[in-house]
């Protein structure tokens, strides 16, 4: 890995109130005020913007392309230079990312979103897996989820306690965060959904969208007060299969992080994209992240779980601190396919003034 | 800090491995990891390479519900080498395979790696094409089944507005089975095809007839892209990028021009400009073009610059994109022969490197120097493009 | 007629996506499944000599193409578990069960699947377990009924070479799979859908360049903003184009050939999609004027089940050529 050719930094970061269904309202209705939201915070219209980048499931919405009526909201016209990820927004952002090293670019709208309220997201993420072997047999992401939890309970690296603690910290801190699904401080650790895993160990299930501006060099600067620079930004895969993979380690968060530059110094704020509990355990030993290192302050997707948009909500979430001074250096990790299959880590830092 | 860099800084990309299957209606003997496989492996022979050698995978696919696999890329990562890099997964509808093309280009002209694995597939027969794209929605009327049905509406007001006579479509199959006779990979092989087989065969969705209409296919398309350093490696000649673009408009709007959308125009000229091309009709040898029916040579004839409005179909009828004319057109049998709808777009790309490498074989352009690889999806909304040269860009 | 919006009534229709699909296998995958078929349990081995249950083409770690088989047995050791207290469809159980990794005695990882034990306490990692097989077995991983708990000690056995060959192999699989979704059209989308039921097409204006939508998707999608006015269009409209389908349709209930035509209604900014009846197909023509045909057909009275000449002159080209 080479140190990036340019400086990029996140300008700006917006996100919906995530709810458990939005039906009242299309994806374009739902995301749309989002777009409005960077755009006005940077004073950007469309036609400024270099590239536009988006990340969204058809599985998710049950339709294929679904992600060209979502396009009606950007105001591609005239033509834009926009491209698509089938996969969480994160990607996206990184997809930008590089666009902008070319110099083809100076500014990056990135935009993700996810309805998981129409159909069952637990069996609709069973059609990620190996179609020969696994999907045919329907386990559920909490089953695959839960089998990672009682192997890190296995090897003594968490308990049950320890899980909902983790739940429960990440739904308090979520009580400052307007945007989010679940939160305050009496969120029930509840029953077995599917046993080490209870109700409180798991995400809320809802729908959301969230958008993000890029900017490289000076007019980063003109554009935000403190942009968040993004010092390196890596993402790594591992096996598909879970009985190949050592389920209680992410050599591929691990090695991401290297090669973004995150052990070269500490980082004061981490946004994990841990949608259980026991995954924030495998980051963290993955990630080096120590006791010191405030965690998810947003409440994190235990908090709001837009699929497809979590992830990106995690860079702007992490970005948002070092807007608003609240971090210096910060690290976001976002995550895709099955018990942590891929994983992507940007490490963000303020600018010293 | 100061940004100084800009695109000075920008690497030039090379593209020095290409690998294709055969591509057929059914590969029922592989799965579809064993498909992409196949291209990814043929691709690495062709470069000399081997999976450690490559720093990132970029994948393309039109719909998951064609093969009924989320993200599919998730299950290829161990057949593709992905386990331990870098692995992203593009979707833009039927340009997607040029799309695909361009980010892992991305990748190395951004100098974040220095040779990337970019690969498209598409594997129709797990499912059913007319099913995957006609999937119902709910209160909207069922009007149409397959893509035919959209388009030939769009062919009828070309024809309207130009005064092209009906026979130039049948002109343009009748080439391309011809030209897929000469490319080993093309799935449709009709070695008794004829002009006046062609015009007889039956209207679907009247002025597009069966034959100008393109085939399901199950096939993979894969390159090998990589920096200078990768390219003076190289054991066969790569082929220079020397300019790429994506452009993408609404898929309906007030005042769209289906016939010849501005997305598509925008995005040649950023191609033609980037590679300093004025007069692309002189300066490009041969183009390999997203036609899905046969009519879209003409129109994109138009769109992409190389006749005036209303005089595509002139070229066409003239025998200028024949392979022995003077502009040849999709010289690989294009998407009229061969068609997996995710990987077509990559198709042209890579049968563009190949021309410029002089490595096309049977359908080899004599002294191809600059060939443009062109891809467009959804409701002609998406575009995208590269120019490749048999020389380095100069800048 | 111009309104404001309102709030519509919000419109959930189901949305079943469903299809058969039709899985080749390749040599390696054939082979397992097949020997599922015949109660035979086939791994991979790896060229650094692990074997992996199930085996796959290619080698995780390295990327090789690996096609060297052997056996091993169908017996193994739990490596991890997660109990499961209410089966989904398509789970291999439906009674309460625990998900399981499987070592199966030979193998270097772990298979998944299902055991069927008769509670959470009953199930421990390192718990010894054997394949049940189904009784009717066709080569699929659901030849594997379950795993149960097993009493035998963990074998040291060597995993035997094999050949992968069986009569009348199995080289391919059918997956059905079905998702039920519910599907949601939007604000927008609903306001025109229930416009519609009152035989009214009711398009919405883009307060920055005003034009029509017919339909409306919520938002202009030149400009990137809500449509908020609603405008009622038509009922008459043009031909802009078209083109005439001779293929049936599978979930469609029209004779072929038909018109399918794009009509600009009178006041719309663009085109709809509509077919075109009461009139010989051929003679239908770019200009031509139409209206639409209301029935009270129980499935599909929520739009417009044709269009029909109005008997009005053609429009002249010139008035409808920006709105092909």
């Amino acid at each position: 890995m080479r140190p990036p050719i340019r400086d990029i930094a996140v300008v700006a970061f917006g996100q919906t109130d995530h709810r458990r269904t939005s039906d009242e309202q299309s994806e374009v209705e739902m995301l749309m005020p989002v777009l409005h939201e960077v755009l006005d915070a940077t004073g950007l219209k469309t036609a400024d913007i270099g590239f536009t980048c988006s990340g969204s499931s058809d599985y998710l919405a049950g339709r294929a392309f679904s992600f060209t009526m979502a396009l009606d909201g950007v105001g591609a016209w005239p033509p834009i230079c926009e491209s698509h990820v089938e996969t969480d927004g994160a990607w996206a952002l990184y997809e930008a990312w590089t666009k902008l090293l070319t110099g083809e670019a100076d500014t990056a709208l990135v935009y993700a979103y996810g309805k998981s309220s129409p159909g069952s997201v637990r069996d609709v993420l069973t059609r990620q897996l190996d179609p020969y072997y696994v999907a045919p047999l329907w386990p559920d992401s909490v089953a695959l989820a839960a089998l990672q939890a009682r192997a890190l309970i296995d090897a003594g690296d968490t308990d049950e306690p320890a899980l909902a603690r983790i739940a429960v910290r990440s739904r308090r801190a979520a009580a400052g965060n307007p945007h989010a699904q679940l939160r305050g401080p009496d969120v029930p650790v509840g029953d077995y959904v599917v046993n080490p895993l209870r109700t409180g160990d798991c995400p809320p299930i809802g729908d959301g969208a969230a958008a993000v501006i890029l900017a490289a060099g000076d007019r980063a600067r003109e554009l935000c007060e403190r942009p968040a620079w993004i010092r390196g930004i890596d993402h790594r895969a591992e096996a598909h299969s879970l009985g190949v993979r050592d389920l209680t380690d992410s050599p591929s968060a691990r090695l991401a992080a290297e090669n973004a530059g995150a052990f070269e110094r500490p980082v004061d704020t981490a946004e994990l994209h841990a949608p259980f509990t026991a995954q924030e355990v495998v980051l963290r030993k993955a990630l080096r992240i120590g006791d010191g290192v405030c965690v998810n302050p947003s409440g994190g997707p235990l908090a709001a779980n837009p699929i497809m948009a979590a992830g990106l909500i995690r860079v702007g979430e992490a970005a948002a601190r070092i807007h608003r001074g609240d971090s210096r250096r910060a690290l976001a990790h976002a995550t895709s396919g099955p018990c942590l299959q891929q994983n992507l880590v940007a490490v963000l830092e303020g600018e010293d003034r | 800090m100061t940004d100084t860099t800009k695109t000075t800084h920008k690497e030039p990309v090379a593209v020095v491995g290409i690998g294709q299957t055969k591509h057929v209606a059914a590969r029922r003997d592989v799965s579809i990891a064993g498909l992409v496989r196949e291209a990814a492996r043929r691709a690495l022979d062709d470069a000399e390479l081997n999976w450690p050698d490559i720093d990132a995978v970029v994948i393309g696919k039109a719909p998951d519900f064609f093969e009924g696999v989320m993200m599919p890329e998730l299950y290829l990562a161990d057949a593709l080498g992905a386990v331990g890099k870098p692995m992203l997964r593009v979707h833009t509808a039927g340009s997607v395979g040029g799309s695909t093309a361009l980010v892992a280009a991305n990748l190395v002209a951004s100098r974040v790696h220095g040779t990337v694995l970019t690969l498209a597939f598409e594997k129709q027969s797990e499912s059913n094409a007319m099913w995957g794209l006609s999937l119902p929605v709910p209160f909207q009327q069922p009007l149409l089944a397959g893509a035919g049905g959209f388009f030939a509406p769009h062919v009828r007001a070309y024809m309207r507005r130009t005064g092209a006579p009906d026979t130039v479509g049948s002109l343009v199959a009748y080439k391309d089975r011809r030209n897929a006779l000469k490319n080993p990979y093309a799935h449709l092989h009709e070695h008794d095809i004829t002009l006046e087989k062609v015009q007889a065969s039956p209207m679907l969705w009247d002025p597009v007839r069966y034959s100008e209409t393109c085939p399901s296919s199950d096939g993979a398309c894969a390159m090998i892209l990589t920096d200078r350093a990768g390219a003076a490696r190289s054991p066969r000649p790569p082929a220079w990028m020397l300019g790429g673009a994506m452009r993408s408009e609404p898929t309906l709007f007030a005042g769209k021009n289906f016939v010849s959308p501005q997305a598509g125009k925008d995005c040649a000229a950023d191609v033609y400009r980037q590679a300093r091309i004025t007069d692309p009709r002189r300066e490009i040898d041969a183009v390999e073009m997203y036609v899905p029916f046969s009519w879209y040579e003409p129109m994109w004839l138009e769109n992409l610059g190389f006749a005036d409005e209303g005089e595509g179909w002139k070229l066409t009828e003239a025998g200028v994109t024949e392979l022995d004319g003077d502009l040849p057109v999709n010289m690989s049998g294009g998407v009229l022969s061969t068609n997996p709808i995710g990987a077509s777009g990559m198709i042209r790309f890579a049968e563009a490197a190949l021309q410029v490498r002089g490595q096309a074989g049977e359908h080899q352009v004599e002294g191809a120097r600059k060939v443009l690889g062109h891809a467009y999806g959804g409701g002609s909304q998406f575009f995208s493009m590269w120019l490749v040269g048999a020389e380095p860009p100069t800048r | 007629m111009t309104t404001t919006s309102r709030p519509p009534e919000v419109l959930r229709a189901p949305l079943v996506v469903e299809f058969p699909f039709t899985r080749s296998l390749g040599p390696v995958q054939s082979a397992f499944l097949t020997g599922l078929r015949e109660r035979t349990v086939l791994g991979v081995r790896t060229t650094d000599g692990k074997v992996l249950v199930p085996p796959v083409e290619y080698d995780p770690a390295t990327a090789d193409e690996i096609r060297d088989l052997v056996e091993v047995a169908a017996t193994g050791t739990v490596t991890t578990w997660a109990w499961n207290p209410r089966p989904r469809p398509g789970q291999p159980l439906d009674t309460p069960f625990a998900w399981v990794l499987v070592q199966l005695d030979g193998a270097d990882t772990a298979l998944l699947h299902a055991l069927d034990a008769p509670g959470p306490d009953a199930v421990r990692t390192g718990l010894r377990v054997r394949v049940r097989w189904a009784a009717r077995r066709e080569g699929a991983i659901t030849d594997i009924a379950c795993f149960e708990p097993d009493d035998t000690a963990p074998g040291a056995r060597r995993p035997a070479p094999h050949a992968g060959a069986f009569d009348d192999p199995v080289t391919g699989i059918v997956a059905p799979a079905r998702l039920d979704y519910t599907y949601s059209p939007g604000a927008a989308q609903s306001r025109y859908i229930n416009a519609l039921a009152e035989r009214r097409t009711v398009g919405e204006r883009c307060p920055s360049c005003r034009k029509v939508y017919v339909p409306p998707r919520g938002a202009c999608p030149t400009c990137g903003i809500a449509t908020d006015e609603q405008v009622e269009v038509g009922p008459a409209g043009t031909v802009t184009t078209y083109c005439i389908v001779n293929i049936k349709a599978k979930n469609l209930d029209v004779e072929v050939p038909y018109v399918y035509a794009h009509i600009a209604l009178d006041g719309a900014g663009l085109a709809l999609h509509g077919r075109i009846a009461g009139i010989p197909y051929d003679q239908v023509r770019m200009g031509l004027r139409v209206e639409p045909v209301w029935t009270d057909s129980p499935t599909g009275g929520r739009f417009p089940d044709h269009y029909r000449p109005t008997g009005e002159p053609d429009a002249e080209y010139d008035t409808y050529k920006e709105l092909i």
